[in-house]
């Protein structure tokens, strides 16, 4: 006799296997949606660049594969759950099997081939993006990752700059490739641009490089990815993809030496003698401290404090004065300055173009 | 069998003072004291480092949030990691163990009772010292209290200089301590099976979470050995000026990531493998049957504690390995999914042609069948290297390895609790509020973890305190926080369940569940003696022979 | 119960467990030699990157006589443990005092050792990372030699206070897998150390 009870409960048995099933299936599909609306969302799943297409297309693989594999169990489980639960309180106990050895065999022999092909589609796209050998056309920066910011360095340029990465696009017929050497001046980082590659570490006493293509102007996000101290958080990322004309529109502003003006030259006297040197490099003046960003050009960057802030006169006010208000726990100390001299020293800085 | 138990109550401890009958708990040296012991102290833990990632959930509800500072961020993601591994997982799981395996193999006792109470409270003293880091770690400005370097504790962060005060060392210390204790309680497993199972079991025999508890102790014993050795490193390098991990001084931040993950993968193994243990005691007596394949199962047990110790750098897929070094350990990680698999299809070969009863032991096991399922294909989709240069340290690693200890073990834990409370405690517990807590919680788990896939899909790493707008992580971030509220409401029916039950449940028989391993042919609780005389064994499922005199399990086997 | 087993064919043979000391004994050894290994394998990496400071060459003796002594205690406590299941109570006696004199000596020596690298060749755990190194990897050796002593001491006083007897042997064994394996250590560190890394 059926116990009513039991109906019920293999109803919402039933029902929440479905239901997580279609959650499943949902969600996957719902990412994908999701991260089609806008460049400025770092979705590994809207690759732009080689190393970030071949990991997404080996995903896609494994996706498949792994998403068979889930349907099967996922399907025989469900099956086991409904068709042998018990329907009478009495009646003998079932077969008491013990095994089989054919199915054994068998279950074990599929998922050692299904493991191979895993193996080989891996190794292949590891070599792929790990092997690449450096074009000629390359352009080739060293990261070097500080708690919280990251310095930016292109040596055939003889450029310094901080924070955001201008980048030229490549284009598959003729590649310029940018190659990154990843070096760090304390602690272990990671670099993470997702739609452009997937993350290598910066750590201290080792050299690391990656490479990136990107095929699309743009602006790219990311942000450090191994916890690095208090402020991990924020140190954020931004690649800027530039057109041929664009990249080198940008490499010659950051070439350019800095004009002394008149105007901030009292921002200037109240820069060269306070701290600010100890940590800072503007070149050509007496400024060359290491352990902060390079300001040379430091109003060609939307953003301070490596991303925490849009770059305003307003926020260079208070990231001067009181940069725990941005970022917590910062190495930037708050110099105290009275308003004058705050006044004066966001003028001059206005100035570094 | 003479086993039946004659209750001989010497003492009879309702009438004793409380008083006595607490310090007979703090002096005990018997298995099954210690083994509530060990499960009690997880139990509370657990409570804690459910607070702690309660704190983290509710600060990341929204981009930009001030619920607590990032220093306090910072060492509550530190805390709830090494709280949950190290003061709740491996404590119940050790608690379980040294209540079970006597019992289950047919002796009194386990080989070294006095050293298995000296491995509990090093266990215990370890997450006191490792707590007490809240209250009295001062140290420089910013510096003291409670560690704050992440679980993993990567070098060079935890030097002295980028680490000062003693946050770190209170990781250190409270880690080496119960570490000791671990490897006790495992020299105490392994001599134990070996040594001390009745007449009739050999191994072939005895049952799989026998195995099982053998292979974890094996690991454990090769396993936390390289993480006692790495941090005494660190504490000759912060106390001594040590240069292991100095990279100024030439030393490598790498090794540390090598010695930590030579220890901490194996560990993720010897938290799971007990749970495959009460998986697999508890599937085949609710489904009616022997366990599908015991050779092949045992067999995969051996293999993937073996297989597990080469895996390790797969946690290191970013720090710039070769392709060769990459590409091998992408060859291991895959192996050691085989006989993983294998398990799972054994398991459900034992529910196939059953008469499977869907009490609550058996429900948390079926849900563990199928998040355990998910969980391994996100560790083989984990295991691609290229594929892991995107998600890893991003929070479909957290959400991956969450399905598994809390989808996986924590699941397995909870049917393990209901299998055996009736055992250990002499009531039965209220078979509704259990499916309450079930269903609670499986709705709970699957709103925070699948959910929580998602944001590592789109870019969002671990251990922040806070995030940007504007990247797409809001909407997940708010749904996956929801999920804990389930959990906690699943946790506390639980917890009122207990306890109520302690108190007003029906008394249990010796057998509530009409199984087969040798603890339920003794009362419950068992008395301190265990077995009135010692049993002797012909099959792997010594009470199935009893009851079923007509079709022995030793015909067959 | 009993006719049951009567009524199956052909009983198992016996069960025979091996004894709890010994299977205590080589986990423990076991769990030891990991951590061994670690302090091995990080001395074996960092040999020759050090950046500064003394190298192996420049202070490094070969302590031949102090590993010639801890190697013979091995013997000795060999053949103690021997006389001991021969119920000869004093020649147990004796060859444990013998094992107890020739761990003291290298322990003796090592201290030397280390005092002369300390104060004439300025070599410190926090020198550089040979040093540090080093003294982890030998200091953990000789920690543990003196573990054993202090626990051949104790077996020396119960002897002496005639409480030691024949059954008593497999104890002794035991221990002496022990100090077996803190030789067995030893001459790994020897030759990573003394041998390899110079």
């Amino acid at each position: 006799m059926k116990d009513p009870k039991h109906e019920r409960k293999l109803g919402t048995i039933l029902g929440l296997s479905v239901g997580i099933a279609i959650l499943l299936a949902a969600l996957f599909l719902a990412t994908s949606l999701c991260a089609a609306e806008g460049p400025a969302i770092p979705s590994i799943f809207k690759p732009e660049s080689t190393p970030a297409d071949l990991s997404y297309h080996l995903a896609l693989f494994v996706l498949a594969i792994t998403g068979i594999i889930f349907v099967i169990v996922f399907s025989l489980l469900v099956y086991a759950i409904m068709k042998f639960k018990r329907r009478s309180a009495d009646g003998p106990e079932p077969p008491q099997v013990y095994g089989s050895n054919q199915i054994e065999i068998a279950w074990t022999v599929i998922p050692v081939l299904i493991v191979l092909v895993l193996f080989m589609a891996t190794a292949r796209v590891i070599h792929a993006i790990q092997d690449a050998r450096m074009p000629k056309g390359a352009t080739e920066v060293t990261v070097i990752g500080h708690q919280y910011w990251w310095e930016f360095r292109y040596p055939a340029l003889g450029i310094v700059t901080a924070n955001e990465l201008h980048i030229p696009v490549s284009d598959p017929s003729r590649p310029s490739p940018t190659f990154l050497k990843l070096l760090s001046a304390d602690t272990d980082h990671s670099f993470w641009v997702p739609r452009l590659a997937g993350k290598t570490d910066l750590i201290p006493n080792r050299e690391n490089k990656m490479w990136v293509d990107p095929h699309n102007i743009g602006v790219y996000v990311g942000q450090c990815s191994q916890y690095c101290g208090i402020q991990h958080a924020k140190m954020l990322l931004r690649v800027y993809v530039d057109s041929p004309s664009q990249f080198e529109q940008w490499v010659q502003l950051e070439k350019k030496k800095v004009q002394p003006s008149a105007a901030a030259s009292e921002g200037q006297r109240i820069f060269e003698t306070t701290a600010c040197i100890n940590c800072h490099t503007v070149s050509g003046t007496i400024a060359d401290g290491n352990f902060g960003p390079d300001l040379t050009h430091l109003m060609s960057r939307d953003t301070i404090a490596s991303g925490a802030a849009p770059n305003t006169p307003e926020n260079l006010k208070t990231w001067i004065q009181d940069p725990d208000s941005i970022k917590p726990g910062s190495l930037m100390p708050a110099m105290k300055l009275n308003d004058h001299d705050l006044t004066e020293l966001t003028a001059y800085l206005e100035t570094l173009q | 069998m003479a086993s039946e138990s004659i209750p001989l109550n010497i003492i009879d401890h309702a009438t004793q003072p409380i008083g006595e009958r607490l310090h007979a708990w703090v002096v005990t040296v018997d298995h099954k004291k210690l083994g509530i012991l060990y499960i009690l102290y997880g139990l509370v833990f657990f409570m804690i480092g459910g607070i702690e990632a309660t704190i983290i959930r509710i600060q990341l509800i929204v981009p930009r949030n001030n619920f607590v500072s990032p220093e306090v961020f910072n060492r509550m993601f530190t805390m709830h990691g090494t709280t949950m591994i190290f003061f709740v997982v491996m404590p119940i799981l050790f608690g379980f163990g040294t209540y079970l395996v006597p019992l289950m193999i047919g002796t009194r006792d386990m080989a070294f009772p006095r050293l298995n109470a000296l491995s509990f409270w090093l266990t215990a003293f370890g997450g006191l010292l490792l707590y007490y880091s809240f209250v009295g770690g001062t140290g420089l400005y910013g510096a003291g209290n409670a560690p704050d370097v992440g679980w993993f504790a990567y070098a060079p962060l935890t030097a002295r200089v980028f680490s000062p005060g003693h946050s770190t060392d209170f990781w250190t210390m409270g880690l080496l301590v119960s570490g000791f204790g671990s490897i006790g309680t495992a020299i105490n497993f392994i001599t134990t099976i070996l040594c001390m199972r009745c007449p009739g079991m050999t191994l072939g025999k005895m049952p799989l979470l026998s195995w099982m508890y053998m292979v974890m102790a094996w690991m454990v014993i090769l396993a936390i050995s390289p993480l006692t050795a790495a941090q005494l490193m660190l504490a000759i390098d912060r106390y001594l000026g040590g240069h292991f991990f100095d990279v100024q001084a030439g030393g490598s931040a790498v090794l540390w990531m090598h010695f930590f993950w030579i220890f901490g993968h194996p560990e993720v193994y010897i938290l799971v493998i007990p749970a495959f243990a009460f998986v697999s005691e508890i599937v085949p007596v609710f489904s009616r049957k022997p366990i599908f394949g015991y050779p092949v199962m045992v067999a995969a047990t051996v293999c993937i504690g073996l297989v597990s110790m080469s895996v390790w750098a797969h946690h290191m897929f970013t720090v710039g390995m070769n392709t060769y070094g990459n590409s091998f350990f992408v060859m291991t990680t895959m192996i050691v999914g085989v006989p993983t698999g294998i398990k799972i299809f054994n398991w459900l070969g034992t529910m196939w042609g059953g008469k499977i009863q869907f009490k609550s032991p058996m429900l948390f096991c079926t849900a563990f069948l199928f998040q355990f399922l998910i969980a391994g294909l996100t560790g083989i989709m984990l295991g691609t290297a290229p594929f892991n240069w995107q998600l890893s340290a991003s929070y479909f690693v957290i959400a991956h390895f969450h399905y598994m200890i809390v989808g996986g073990i924590v699941f397995a834990i909870f049917g393990a609790f209901y299998y055996w409370f009736p055992k250990m405690t002499g009531r039965m517990f209220t078979e509704t509020l259990a499916k309450w807590h079930f269903w609670l919680f499986v709705i709970g788990f699957h709103l925070t973890f699948d959910f929580m896939h998602i944001p590592g899909i789109l870019g969002m790493p671990r251990r922040i305190y806070t995030y940007e707008p504007g990247r797409g992580w809001e909407t997940w971030n708010l749904i996956v926080t929801i999920g804990v509220f389930f959990q906690i409401a699943a946790v506390l029916v639980f917890v009122f369940n207990i306890m109520r039950s302690l108190i007003k449940g029906q008394p249990a028989e010796s057998d509530p569940w009409d199984a087969w391993t040798l603890e339920w042919s003794v009362s419950s609780p068992p008395p301190e003696y265990n077995f009135g005389k010692i049993p002797t064994v012909l099959s792997r499922r010594p009470l199935w022979d009893l009851k079923h005199p007509e079709d022995p399990d030793w015909k067959f086997e | 119960m009993s006719s049951e087993a009567i009524a199956r064919p052909s009983m198992e043979p016996e069960l025979i467990l091996p004894s709890r000391g010994r299977v205590g004994m080589f986990s423990l050894i076991a769990a030891e030699s990991a951590i061994f290994t670690i302090f091995v394998v990080a001395y074996i990496f960092y040999i020759g990157k050090s950046v500064s400071g003394p190298t192996p060459k420049d202070v490094l003796e070969l302590p031949i006589f102090a590993t010639v002594c801890l190697l013979s205690s091995s013997l000795t406590i060999h053949l103690a443990v021997k006389a001991l299941r021969d119920a000869k109570i004093r020649a147990f006696g004796t060859w444990w005092f013998i094992t107890i004199l020739l761990g003291g000596i290298f322990l003796a020596g090592t201290g030397r050792e280390w005092q002369r690298m300390i104060f004439e060749k300025g070599l410190t755990i926090s020198t550089n990372l040979f040093g540090t190194t080093y003294y982890s990897l030998v200091g953990l050796h000789a920690f543990h030699v003196t573990v054993g002593l202090i626990i051949l001491t104790l077996g020396m006083i119960f002897t002496l206070l005639g409480y030691v007897k024949q059954e008593h042997s497999e104890r002794a064994e035991v221990f002496s897998l022990y100090w077996h394996f803190v030789d067995v250590v030893w001459v790994i560190v020897f030759t990573v150390v003394y041998i390899i890394g110079r």
